[in-house]
């Protein structure tokens, strides 16, 4: 026994430990208590590893007790833990501790501390059950509550109507993702009688292609409202109402991958599904280049990153609906690693500016904030895929497995590159050279900011090669696709692709600061499209959202509620008056009147009687 | 001798008809039911009141001697003890709303009406 319960136990504790008592303990210990639960978890994944032997010839599978039995049909408690559940527990748990260390920096003057921490540790214990699970069902209970504390998280400044509406938002947007998850399970049980992985995997290969499809098409819905990928994305960016450290743990590194994760963990329906493969790789092309354009054009430093996160996550169903699976699993950690450090130091950039957003509004802060401008530096570096850091790698694999699947897919994704690595080196530029736009005095962050950023620089500038996922999961996804001899020159292009687009960049943001409004005005329309992100969240408002809300003001409340539903009720309080009022008649105060009431009774009362009985029956014997 | 008159000798010999005893009964209680509906002095009402429960009474007390049964009669005390207690408490009602209202009317008290 491994007892993996015990990795999702130790931030559940914490869970409970702030939520119930945090409002009256000090701040000190509402700290230990958070940091130290998720590090301990941490820890006992450190101890897993160490101790569980080769997992690809023996992985752990664990049973706790028998949730669900009927019939033959059975589910359970049950976690386990393969290489590619191991990968996911170290990015979760180790990004996760550090992103708890930094939140005591940056959420140290906020209201609600204890609140903040007790979401993030619940968080923490429902996506380390979402890795941990064996079978389909515990899967989804940590999905869902991935999604409750993604909610709760975003609508943490509460006071703010942008923020609980971006809160509802997503979950909102989510319900359509987890729908189609649902329909995928229910479809999973009918065609193969049990949710657990390892009976359903083995037995998807005999099963009819459509099937197979159709569960694969629905389980991507769910992945697609998860990620955040066309046409479900749009609640991502506006999910950064909520506080940094939670927009890096939660909507860059971990919680949005989950799709990914869960498109490779169901990787033997998918491979036997080649139309739902094609549509992902197709999906997440599309998102990548999509999101890349619009964030080309922001002005929010939080939303520049939140499109890209977008971009990235399309990345990454790129390479798993080629069919590089592992390919996929490397850009997701390495993207945790680059991504998590770019939230976390544009959150050290908001917290030296005071609360400012906007990029405009920055400027110069390599001077004032030197250590975050050093480590930003290194996650620009590894998302623009600069040789040798850790997007380097793993967009290269994902590139190369692109090309040879169709090479048409290559192009865009290189195109995307170069577009990805101008617009974060637009940020970058924009934010740390020039002179300071902003007011007061900007101010470098605490270390307890500093030391996650430095960790995070670490390893998105050597976690690529330190941390070879494809080596490590071979063999475990079959028909990963060769990569031909033109590898070389592939990377060669992709890399220059990144190349130019931080040329261009700094060409544009450092050299001539004035070209990009002159281009931007050439532009026009192209760009205040761009600009107002393609009208996708006003087309959604005027196609889906006011119909629905016309509708359910109109038909649902006005005509259902009121009409139906209230007219019944009010129709019977009514109706009971009226025929009270035709009663109250007959009380009339006169004792007489009663008595005659009472004499007419009995005798209909006996006559009544009588008829039952026929008429001498009763009376004479 | 008439010959009707035997017949009724034969018959008392043989006990009255039970039917008699209850169209006696019937009587009264209509009696009482009548005196109660269309008299309006609360003496006579609460007399009526009385009628009637003598009149159940005398059915209680047929049914009893004929089914030669006990209850019948126990109910005939039960019946005179409640009689007898609301004859304390009604007059005791009625002496008091005279006294208020210097009325017997039964249509003029009315206070419990709105």
């Amino acid at each position: 026994m491994q007892n993996l319960w015990v990795i999702p136990a130790l931030p559940f504790i914490g869970f409970l430990i702030n939520g119930i008592f945090g409002r009256k303990l000090p701040k000190a210990v509402i700290n230990l208590v958070a940091v130290l639960s998720v590090v301990l978890s941490f820890a006992w994944v450190v101890k897993v590893f160490m101790t569980a032997g080769d997992l690809a010839v023996t992985p752990v599978n664990e049973h706790y007790f028998t949730w669900i039995k009927s019939g033959e049909f059975q589910v359970g408690w049950d976690f386990a833990v393969d290489k590619l559940t191991m990968i996911m527990l170290f990015v979760v748990t180790g990004i996760g501790s550090l992103i708890h260390i930094y939140s005591i920096g940056y959420m140290a003057h906020e209201e609600g501390y204890y609140r903040f921490f007790a979401y993030l540790n619940l968080f923490m214990f429902f996506m380390l059950n979402l890795v941990l699970a064996a079978n389909y069902l515990i899967l989804f209970v940590g999905w869902e509550g991935v999604g409750l504390c993604s909610y709760l998280l975003i609508g943490f400044y509460f006071v703010k109507k942008s923020a609980t509406t971006a809160g509802n938002k997503a979950f909102i947007v989510n319900r359509i993702g987890d729908f189609g998850f649902s329909l995928a399970i229910f479809l999973i049980v009918v065609n193969f009688g049990s949710l657990s992985f390892d009976k359903v995997f083995p037995a998807a290969a005999g099963k009819p292609v459509e099937t197979l499809t159709a569960i694969a098409l629905l389980l991507l819905v769910g992945a697609a409202g998860k990620s955040a990928q066309i046409p479900l994305y749009v609640w991502l960016p506006d999910a950064m109402e909520g506080p940094t450290p939670v927009s890096a743990l939660i909507h860059a590194a971990t919680m949005v991958t989950a799709g990914v994760y869960m498109i490779t963990r169901s990787a033997a329906i998918f491979t036997h599904a080649p139309i739902a493969m094609e549509t992902v790789a197709i999906i997440g092309l599309a998102t990548a280049v999509f999101a890349a354009t619009i964030g080309l054009a922001q002005n929010d430093i939080k939303k520049v990153f939140a499109y890209s996160t977008v971009s990235q996550l399309g990345y990454m169903f790129l390479g798993v609906g080629v069919g590089a699976f592992s390919a996929g699993v490397w850009h997701l950690m390495t993207h945790a690693f680059f991504k998590a450090l770019l939230f976390l130091g544009a959150g050290s950039v908001i917290h030296a500016c005071h609360g400012e957003q906007d990029m405009r509004h920055m400027g110069g802060l390599k001077r004032y904030a030197p250590w975050t401008c050093i480590t930003l530096a290194c996650a620009s570096l590894a998302i623009s895929g600069f040789p040798f850091t850790a997007g380097y790698f793993s967009k290269d694999a994902i590139l190369e497995a692109a090309y040879g699947h169709a090479p048409w897919m290559y192009w865009v994704g290189v195109i995307t590159a170069g577009m990805t690595a101008f617009y974060v080196w637009r940020a970058f530029w924009m934010t740390f050279w020039g002179d300071y736009k902003g007011h007061g005095h900007p101010h470098e962050s605490p270390w307890s900011m500093l030391g996650p950023l430095v960790v995070l620089a670490g390893l998105s500038l050597v976690g690529g090669f330190v941390f070879n996922v494809p080596h490590i999961l071979a063999n475990m996804f079959p028909i990963e696709e060769a990569v031909g001899g033109a590898g070389v020159m592939l990377t060669g292009i992709s890399v220059a692709a990144g190349l130019i687009g931080i040329g261009l960049s700094y060409y544009f943001y450092v050299m001539n600061p004035e070209v990009p409004e002159r281009i931007a005005g050439g532009l026009g329309g192209i760009y205040t499209l761009v600009y107002n992100k393609y009208f996708v969240d006003e087309v959604y408002d005027a196609t889906v959202v006011n119909p629905l809300i016309t509708g359910s003001r109109s038909v649902l409340w006005h005509g259902v509620d009121q009409g139906v539903i209230d007219g019944a009720v009010n129709g019977v309080g009514h109706q009971s008056k009226g025929i009270g009022g035709v009663l109250k008649l007959l009380q009339s105060g006169n004792i007489r009147s009663y008595a005659t009431w009472i004499v007419i009774g009995a005798v209909a009362l006996l006559l009544a009687l009588g008829m039952a009985q026929g008429v001498t029956g009763g009376i004479v014997p | 001798m008439p010959e009707g008159f035997d017949q009724v000798r034969t018959m008392i010999g043989q006990g009255v008809p039970v039917s008699w005893y209850l169209i006696l009964s019937a009587i009264l209680f209509s009696l009482g039911v009548a005196g109660f509906v269309f008299r309006r002095n609360v003496i006579t009402v609460f007399m009526c009141i009385e009628l009637m429960l003598n009149a159940v009474n005398l059915s209680f007390i047929t049914f009893a001697n004929q089914h030669k049964q006990v209850s019948g009669q126990i109910f005939t005390f039960f019946v005179m003890v409640v009689a007898a207690a609301e004859a304390a408490v009604g007059l005791a009602i009625i002496l008091t709303v005279f006294r208020n209202r210097q009325t017997l009317n039964i249509d003029e008290i009315d206070s419990l009406k709105n």
